[in-house]
């Protein structure tokens, strides 16, 4: 008898435990943009349902499409998404204009602690305004833009002993910006196995933020720097400072000497298609893609090797990466809530990392064997820790729009010259700050 | 009483809405057949007219949670003083008037040529108007492929005519060539449109006409000039403001070529406005930029209509 009580009871309570499991389930969708990271993390999200009893949808945006559909999807209060991987620019106008539900108090109930995660990461990704204890998302997507070039054709004798000829150097990994821009001179144009090879593939692009992303990676080892003082929208001689114009001038040497032939327009999948077509020697992208190169079976394995960004006045490389919100106009944000928690924990971290994420949690970065773990996770941390990022105003749509065009004209259709560019970069930037109020 | 579908009509009436309805005048059953009609152009086109006026004026956001501010005219004189925004009215007005010239010399040398009567005709009209009919999107990316300096077949037809190395230029790379580039797509996408309106405008021309030129013995030159091209002018003139108009606007084509590059050399003032409302979300500055645009094209389509009626009129 006692056992059949049991047994009735331990039925109930499996009966009651599925009856409120499938009462809560969810359907989250999840958006982010289309790229390897997204696929891995599908794969990981497979551990979430079986965990939670709630399911997972995707929605993944190409890259040049992914800022115009999602801005436009949180601007019009859509219920598109339940949770957001959204750029880090998109942190301040996603907090002024409510579109992410900001997570300190969650944060508290859940014992979750931003400390557990890089600075960098934290400081780039989840505040608003910048530097305060406001989060509104949790580092997802540590990344910064790197380099790659072809290891074999570096270790080429032939190649070696005829840029030594050259420069009078070694041909090695460069270890500053006129070394890298040297480098890639030297490829331009040279045949290699019967083929013509580049110099380097570099961001050209001009309708999103391309441009931007591979000038800023020249001005930043250069100085570059905002304002005069931080916080003062003080703009004038730091945007046109004559460290940035050397910068930007260097740029434009770079993209006419040193890359192929018709990549005006060129970005991410660009760069990575001239790299794997055999077209270059050296490759701009960001870290997210080099899990993915190294493992390509033409261009990968003994064939690549990776290096950060190098440095000319100081170290600096382009920040990328996202933090996870939740969209404020989700009505599943308990749910989405559970998938952040879950996404905190460090197993689950770790497990991002093996699987080709970048993980932006402490104990995964700060792991004794974390540097040997890919051939590029010795310079990705190196990268991170000096990193800079682009304008995360709530107007930074205005702000990026304003400098692709002033980049593009000069860089690319070669139009007025570097201190023009910059002279009418501030002038535009004034403009926008005017109109929010802040100058 | 005959029976008619109109009889028929009236006699399924009901009587309450018969007698309704024999109470009203003429001019009010018309008004609730054009009623209808009258209420969704202004829902759909007058009210968001004065609505995008009334945005003009102001500082309004669409992205924003913030109070709309009534900033007078500074957006008309913001607009109207900006050097850059003068530089893409000077790349569309290239692109209307190259496209326009190139369209209609080719698409009535075309016609021309196809109205005479030869085998194979119908089956080449097909050919030539298969270009109109893809997807704008699909032509610019095929034709950003051809254009490419490495691989693309255009180069490679240029240089071997002239001896160049293919790779040497680059179509949508280079500011010189680039807005000529886009004109080349428009052309080879659209001539065709223009060509099927003077084919209709040279089979609506009688052939006694031409007879009589015979038996005055007018030449076939004289004939070209007092009568094919007097009697085709109208359909040309419609087919240049039916191609004006939408070379004005012209988006989607050029978007996937050039993406308004390099620099803003092809930025034409459809991708400027688009930007300016859509990605950087000054809805009111990009009101005011809409308006004088609208002003523009109402103003030329205006006076355009004008000399059309005037040239059917002869």
């Amino acid at each position: 008898m006692k056992t059949l009580k049991l047994a009735s009871v331990s039925a109930l309570s499996i009966a009651a435990a599925s009856l409120a499991n499938t009462a809560q389930a969810e359907d989250l969708t999840l958006c982010w943009a289309a790229w390897d990271p997204a696929n891995a993390l599908v794969e990981l999200s497979k551990e979430f349902e079986t965990q939670s009893g709630h399911t997972m949808s995707f929605e993944f945006i190409p890259w040049p499409n992914f800022a115009d559909r999602m801005l436009n999807e949180l601007n019009s209060g859509g219920k598109l998404c339940d949770l957001l991987i959204g750029d880090s620019q998109w942190i301040g106008g996603g907090a002024e204009n409510g579109h992410y539900v900001k997570l300190n108090d969650f944060f508290d109930a859940e014992g979750i602690s931003m400390s557990d995660f890089a600075d960098a990461t934290v400081y780039a990704y989840s505040t608003w305004p910048k530097g305060t204890e406001n989060y509104y998302a949790l580092p997802a997507m540590g990344d910064a833009n790197g380099w790659f070039y072809r290891k074999d054709w570096f270790a080429r004798e032939d190649i070696q002993a005829a840029f030594k000829e050259a420069t009078g150097r070694d041909l090695a990994e460069p270890k500053s910006q006129k070394e890298l821009l040297e480098i890639a001179q030297f490829f331009q144009g040279r045949e290699i196995d019967g083929q013509t090879v580049y110099g380097a593939s570099i961001f050209t692009e001009r309708g999103s933020e391309g441009i931007t992303m591979g000038v800023t990676s020249a001005l930043y080892p250069w100085g570059f720097k905002y304002e005069n003082t931080p916080g003062s929208y003080d703009m004038d001689g730091a945007v046109n400072s004559p460290e940035a114009v050397e910068a930007l001038e260097f740029y434009k040497e770079f993209y006419e000497t040193a890359t192929p032939p018709g990549y005006t327009n060129s970005y991410m999948g660009e760069s990575l298609d001239a790299f794997k077509s055999g077209q270059v020697a050296m490759a701009m992208n960001w870290f997210a893609f080099f899990p993915g190169l190294y493992a390509d079976p033409n261009t990968g394995g003994d064939k690549i090797d990776f290096f950060v960004n190098p440095p000319q006045n100081v170290a600096g490389s382009t920040l990328g990466g996202q933090g996870i919100s939740v969209v404020a106009y989700s009505d599943k944000q308990d749910a989405a809530l559970e998938y952040i928690k879950w996404f905190a924990n460090p197993e689950v971290q770790a497990k991002w990392w093996d699987l080709g994420g970048y993980s932006a949690h402490n104990a995964v970065l700060n792991d004794p064997g974390f540097k040997d773990s890919a051939p590029f996770a010795g310079d990705f941390l190196e990268a991170m820790g000096s990193v800079q990022d682009f304008w995360q105003e709530p107007a930074y749509a205005e702000l990026l729009l304003a400098m692709q065009k002033r980049l593009h004209d000069y860089v690319v259709a070669d139009q007025g010259t570097a201190q023009d560019a910059l002279d009418k970069l501030v002038e535009d930037w004034t403009e926008v700050f005017e109109d929010e109020g802040k100058l | 009483m005959t029976d008619t579908p109109v009889t028929r009509a009236a006699s399924a009436t009901p009587s309450r809405v018969a007698r309704k309805i024999r109470g009203l005048s003429d001019r009010a059953i018309a008004w609730i057949f054009v009623g209808p009609t009258i209420f969704l152009l202004l829902a759909i086109n007058i009210f968001p007219l004065i609505w995008t006026i009334r945005l003009s004026f102001t500082n309004f956001k669409a992205n924003r949670n913030r109070e709309i501010e009534w900033v007078g005219t500074r957006n008309y004189e913001r607009i109207l003083t900006d050097s850059d925004i003068w530089l893409n009215m000077q790349a569309t007005a290239h692109f209307l008037f190259w496209t326009i010239f190139f369209q209609v010399l080719i698409g009535f040398t075309l016609a021309y040529l196809i109205n005479k009567k030869f085998k194979g005709n119908d089956l080449w009209t097909t050919i030539i108007v298969l270009p109109m009919m893809l997807s704008p999107a699909v032509v610019g990316n095929f034709w950003k492929f051809l254009y490419q300096p490495q691989i693309g077949l255009f180069n490679y037809i240029v240089a071997f005519f002239t001896g160049k190395d293919p790779s040497s230029f680059e179509m949508l790379g280079s500011v010189q060539l680039a807005p000529w580039s886009i004109v080349i797509v428009d052309t080879w996408m659209w001539t065709p449109f223009v060509m099927l309106i003077c084919l209709a405008g040279l089979r609506s021309i009688p052939d006694y006409i031409y007879e009589a030129a015979e038996v005055d013995r007018a030449s076939k030159l004289r004939q070209f000039f007092t009568i094919t091209v007097p009697m085709v002018l109208p359909f040309l003139m419609l087919a240049v403001l039916f191609r004006g108009i939408e070379n004005f606007k012209m988006f989607d084509l050029v978007v996937q070529l050039t993406g308004g590059g390099p620099g803003s050399t092809t930025e034409l003032t459809s991708i400027n406005l688009k930007r300016e409302a859509f990605e950087k979300w000054r809805t009111g500055y990009a009101s005011a930029y809409a308006i004088i645009l609208f002003v523009t094209v109402f103003g030329l389509a205006s006076i355009y209509v004008k000399a059309l009626n005037k040239v059917k009129e002869r």
